[in-house]
């Protein structure tokens, strides 16, 4: 495991503090094999006990890092991501579904959507009962999404919850 | 009268018909002279000045170039003429005039190391046949090249001489041998074209560096203080020389383990340094408002066409902002509206 600072959750902005910085542990990211893994620092002291080449996972992995070195956001952060998001969009009972088989969320699938959210904001998609199903892009403007047509792409799909089913194997 | 019109008409027919049918026979003093190759017709005739002075000569000048034309396409039709393509075509012969050259004359090429050298031997060149009798495959091949007719590389059978050693893989030696001889050849052609068009060659080792920057001789000044046996530990400096700190390595990696405190603020305050770097987000917000803006004046618009809809329920202050959302499709509940009420009345 190799130790290192990286810059990319865009999604929670400020509350990003709020991850490392808990009053119940401390908390820590770590980047194995291009992969950023966030754990207790209890779990840490024991990884170190596993070789590198032997070592799969360690705590819960929030992202990887692909060939050309760009973020990717994996599903698995969901849970420690979503109640500190800043920008969320909510998604209509009909277009839940296709969401979470990897479609973009279209804008007559769009029910709500924060103010203020800008362009190519990460967001945190939500269904209509408030259960957090994945994550996004936005596409356009809060401004834009009232204006422009119901075929139109309003949400980037990023990551979705469907995919613990669909990615079974790989993810870590 | 309608006879006379029918006269006029008529006599109006025949001059057209007259026109198109002007004769294609051209009276002129000298002939012209002719080049059917390039389309080309010389006319050496005298111009009348006057003529070309009067009405401004354009007529004058259409007249000409319609005569000269004309005997120039009558020369057209005396060659030799075919059928492609349903459409006759005339072979025009091989041009006669010469024309000046379009790019400059080539420049005559510096001779090469062995031309030089045959020169200064006096060694003529030997005419060669390009196909030889190969004896082994009974049939004429080339000298060289694809095929060739002793081409030893393809040989089945090899004699081990008796001064090789007997591990040693003729084969191989064969192939090796032909490929340093065409690198060998081939670098030799390369610095021949060198020394032609003028260009620097590199000797043996690096090639020559042009004029290089302030940063590339400060690296190259490092490089060469660390390339010797005790990797620069006994080099000497100059008065004022700084060591450099950079060792070459790429990244260097905080322990993994490390003070756990010291690495939560760290991570803190490059967080905090994120978002101050975030700059407020001037463009969006006036572009935001000036659509805004624009909606409100639509909304405003339709009220006035639809005057009784309008006019309906609680149109008020609030009542517009709402209408204004419904003008535009739908509209993000909840949250979204507040600010717009701020704006309030128009």
């Amino acid at each position: 495991m190799k130790y290192s600072q990286f810059v990319c959750v865009s999604s929670i902005g400020e509350n990003i503090k709020l991850l490392i910085d808990r009053p119940d542990g401390t908390y820590c990211f770590r980047l194995h094999n291009d992969r950023v893994y966030y754990m207790s620092e209890k779990i840490l002291k024991l990884a170190t006990n596993i070789s590198r080449d032997k070592l799969v996972s360690v705590g819960t992995c929030f992202g990887k890092f692909t060939k050309t070195q760009k973020f990717r956001l994996h599903i698995t952060a969901l849970d420690f991501l979503a109640p500190y998001a800043k920008f969320k969009v909510w998604v209509k009972p009909g277009s839940e579904q296709s969401f979470l088989y990897g479609n973009h969320i279209m804008k007559s699938g769009l029910g709500r959507i924060t103010e203020n959210t800008s362009q190519y904001q990460g967001v945190v998609v939500y269904s209509m009962s408030d259960v957090p199903l994945g994550f996004g892009v936005a596409a356009k403007t809060t401004q834009e999404c009232r204006k422009v047509d119901p075929m139109a792409i309003v949400v980037f799909h990023q990551a979705d919850i469907g995919e613990y089913i669909r990615s079974e194997d790989t993810l870590t | 009268m309608a006879s006379c019109s029918i006269e006029d008409v008529l006599a109006k027919a025949e001059r057209d018909e007259a026109e198109k049918l002007r004769s294609i026979t051209v009276n002129k003093e000298l002939d012209l002279e002719f080049d059917p190759g390039h389309l080309l017709a010389f006319d050496k005739n005298r111009i009348d000045t006057r003529e070309f002075k009067d009405n401004k000569g354009e007529d004058f000048l259409r007249s000409l170039a319609r005569d000269n034309t004309q005997l120039l396409i009558n020369e057209i039709w005396k060659l030799p003429t075919e059928k492609v393509e349903e459409v006759i075509v005339a072979k025009l012969p091989d041009p006669t005039t010469p024309l000046p050259r379009e790019k400059p004359a080539p420049k005559p090429k510096p001779p090469t190391k062995w031309e030089q050298f045959a020169k200064l031997k006096g060694i003529q060149k030997k005419k060669k046949t390009n196909i030889v009798w190969d004896e082994v495959h009974k049939e004429w091949k080339r000298r060289w090249g694809y095929k060739r007719a002793n081409d030893d590389t393809k040989e089945w059978l090899i004699e081990v001489p008796v001064t090789a050693d007997p591990n040693e893989d003729q084969f191989a030696k064969r192939n090796k041998a032909k490929k340093e001889r065409v690198a060998r050849n081939e670098y030799n052609r390369l610095k021949n074209v060198a020394r032609a068009q003028k260009i620097k060659v590199p000797g043996m080792g690096l090639a020559p560096t042009p004029q290089q920057s302030k940063s590339e001789l400060a690296q190259a000044v490092n490089v060469a203080k660390i390339s010797t046996a005790s990797v620069g530990k006994f080099q000497e400096k100059l008065p004022k020389e700084k060591t450099s700190k950079n060792t070459g390595k790429k990244r260097k990696f905080q322990p993994l383990i490390g003070d756990f405190g010291s690495e939560k603020q760290k991570q803190l305050d490059l967080l905090k340094v994120m978002d101050s770097k975030k700059p407020r987000l001037d463009v969006t917000k006036a572009v935001n408002k000036q659509m805004r803006e624009e909606d409100r004046e639509s909304a405003q618009k339709s009220k006035k066409s639809f005057g009784k809809k309008g006019r309906k329920g609680n149109m008020s202050g609030k009542g517009k902002g709402k209408g204004k959302g419904m003008a535009g499709g739908k509209g993000p509940k909840g949250k979204g509206r507040k600010p717009n009420m701020k704006q309030g009345k128009r």
